[in-house]
């Protein structure tokens, strides 16, 4: 299930549309017209500040994820919006993609 | 924690995404056209009115549209419109019997992450698709698969509403859309529009429902189903999906004239929610009429409180309730528990109330006088159809070359509009294992 480099660098897909929630978000992606759902809104500050940083795991730090129970949970969840292309790794340096 | 389906039953801020009946203009006249379909209303809107309403749901970030009508490529700034959403943001996924689907368009659409295209096919073969939807149109819609395929759109949706005559050949579908590299989609026939009429003579018999499910069981998230199959879930496991009923509280129709309706199905105005021409435009509408309020509230059992498969049901659906005369906290018409039948039984003949709208180009039978006029085998008496001299364009075809000149003699064929729409559908309900996480993950399979 996990398999997710945290300490990597990774973005939202560029065709996938974010649109917050009370609940947390709801996922687009244009390519592959998959819609999913991020339960928390944690979970949104984590994925939004994946661009802007230079690996996974300092992204969750700056969204306030810490210790290695939590890092884990939001790592799981990652992998599966990795999985589905909703992210994707990011090959150059950090912030040269923060608002797609 | 609240699970996320209770999130979606109080309703979102704005629609995951909506059908868009664009015209009630068709080339065809579909005997079970849930929005009875044929000529094209004089208050349809107007294209900078189009645009306006799409520049609404790109600020909404509804992620996409359904488009629908009537035949919506008919309209001669479909394509422009369509241009104009996929550059607003707003994804686009029409639903045509085919017509317009040449090779050169079938390049275009072959090119754009944007739009998606559903051709609607009611019959595996030519028998049994042309007695609804009349003659013609087989050929017309594999014609228009064929450019598709051609062109190298893979997963474009073949779109099938099931009925008494097509049950029997699932696996013929399933074929055809493999053919073509589409994805077949199977959805539920309504009492909505004409398909009020034609009803009691295409609505699956009670042992083909089971048959429908377990075929779907089988065929699991590789059919998608628009999550309009849920009143089937009552024969024990759920259907993939949510299982429930979306109407004003994360999808809607808008209709040709601007009406917002809680569903596509729901063409009455005991589910007009306003219009996009009233001040405030659609978004009020969405968020502020009392009607979509109340559809947000939690709904009562009513009738079927007592029954231990409500859970799984939700009591069916509004429309087909509605359509037949039910109240709707009853039973849904197909109940798999036979509970619908015993309530139709006390309906007064005559009382189910009629759509509000009616565009057919020809004079239909009012139903329970009798049987109508849909005999697999047999065609319906070609009737010159009935254009109204008058001067506003009400002939959706004028202008338009035909295909085929044996189309202009024959009476219409309406696209048995792709249905569904509830982009819940094929949404793997969550599990508890999964509602416990903080940080889970729901992830949708349609492909809207």
């Amino acid at each position: 299930m996990n398999g997710f480099d945290l300490d990597r660098a990774w973005d939202l897909h560029p065709q996938v549309s974010v649109r917050p929630e009370p609940f947390g978000a709801l996922l687009y992606h244009f390519g592959t017209r998959r819609l999913s759902f991020l339960k928390d809104r944690v979970l949104l500050d984590v994925v939004r500040a994946l661009g802007s940083h230079p690996t996974a795991r300092a992204a969750c730090a700056a969204a306030g994820v810490t210790g290695d129970a939590a890092i884990a949970r939001y790592a799981k969840a990652l992998a599966v919006l990795a999985r589905t292309d909703m992210i994707v790794e990011r090959r150059r340096g950090p912030a040269d993609s923060e608002d797609s | 924690m609240t699970a996320l389906v209770d999130h979606f039953k109080a309703g979102l801020d704005a629609p995951i995404c909506l059908t868009w009946e664009l015209t009630y203009a068709c080339n065809l006249a579909c005997v079970h056209c849930l929005s009875s379909s044929g000529r094209r209303d004089p208050r349809e809107l107007t294209t900078d009115e189009c645009k306006a309403v799409i520049d609404e749901l790109e600020r909404m970030q509804v992620f996409y549209v359904n488009i629908g009508g009537g035949e919506p490529t008919v309209r001669s700034d479909f394509w422009e419109l369509v241009d104009y959403a996929t550059s607003h943001h707003v994804g686009v996924k029409f639903s045509t019997n085919g017509v317009r689907i040449t090779p050169e368009i079938a390049a275009r659409l072959a090119k754009s992450d944007y739009v998606d295209v559903q051709i609607s096919l009611d019959g595996a073969t030519p028998e049994v698709n042309d007695a609804v939807r009349g003659p013609g149109s087989y050929a017309t819609a594999i014609r228009a698969m064929e450019n598709l395929a051609e062109a190298g759109f893979r997963g474009f949706k073949l779109s099938v509403v099931a009925t008494r005559h097509n049950i029997p050949q699932l696996d013929e579908f399933k074929a055809i859309a493999d053919r073509y590299g589409a994805q077949l989609r199977i959805t539920r026939l309504r009492p909505s529009g004409r398909g009020a009429d034609t009803w009691d003579e295409l609505h699956p018999l009670p042992e083909q429902q089971r048959q429908l499910y377990e075929w779907l069981l089988a065929h699991g998230d590789n059919v998608l189903t628009g999550d309009s199959f849920f009143h089937l879930s009552a024969y024990g496991k759920a259907l993939p999906g949510l299982n429930m009923c979306g109407a004003g509280r994360v999808v809607c129709l808008i209709d040709p004239i601007g009406d917002v309706y809680a569903c596509p199905f729901a063409i009455h105005e005991a589910f007009l929610a306003g219009n996009v021409r009233d001040e405030g435009g659609f978004a009020k509408v969405w968020r502020e009429s009392p009607l979509f309020r109340e559809l947000r509230r939690p709904q009562a059992a009513g009738a079927c409180a007592s029954c231990g498969h409500y859970d799984a049901c939700q009591g069916g659906c509004m429309a087909a309730k509605f359509f037949t005369g039910l109240p709707l906290d009853g039973p849904d018409p197909e109940c798999v528990r036979g509970a619908g039948q015993a309530a139709l039984a006390t309906v007064p003949e005559g009382s189910a109330p009629k759509p509000s709208q009616d565009h057919s180009r020809t004079a239909r039978p009012r139903r329970r006088g009798g049987p109508v006029p849909v005999t697999i085998g047999m065609r319906r008496p070609a009737a010159p159809a009935a254009i109204p001299a008058k001067p506003c364009d009400e002939n959706p075809l004028s202008g338009m070359p035909l295909p085929e000149p044996a189309h202009a003699a024959t009476p219409a064929h309406a696209p048995a509009k792709p249905c569904d729409e509830n982009p819940l559908a094929g949404l793997p309900a969550p599990r508890p294992a999964e509602e416990a996480a903080v940080a889970g993950v729901a992830s949708g399979v349609e492909r809207p």
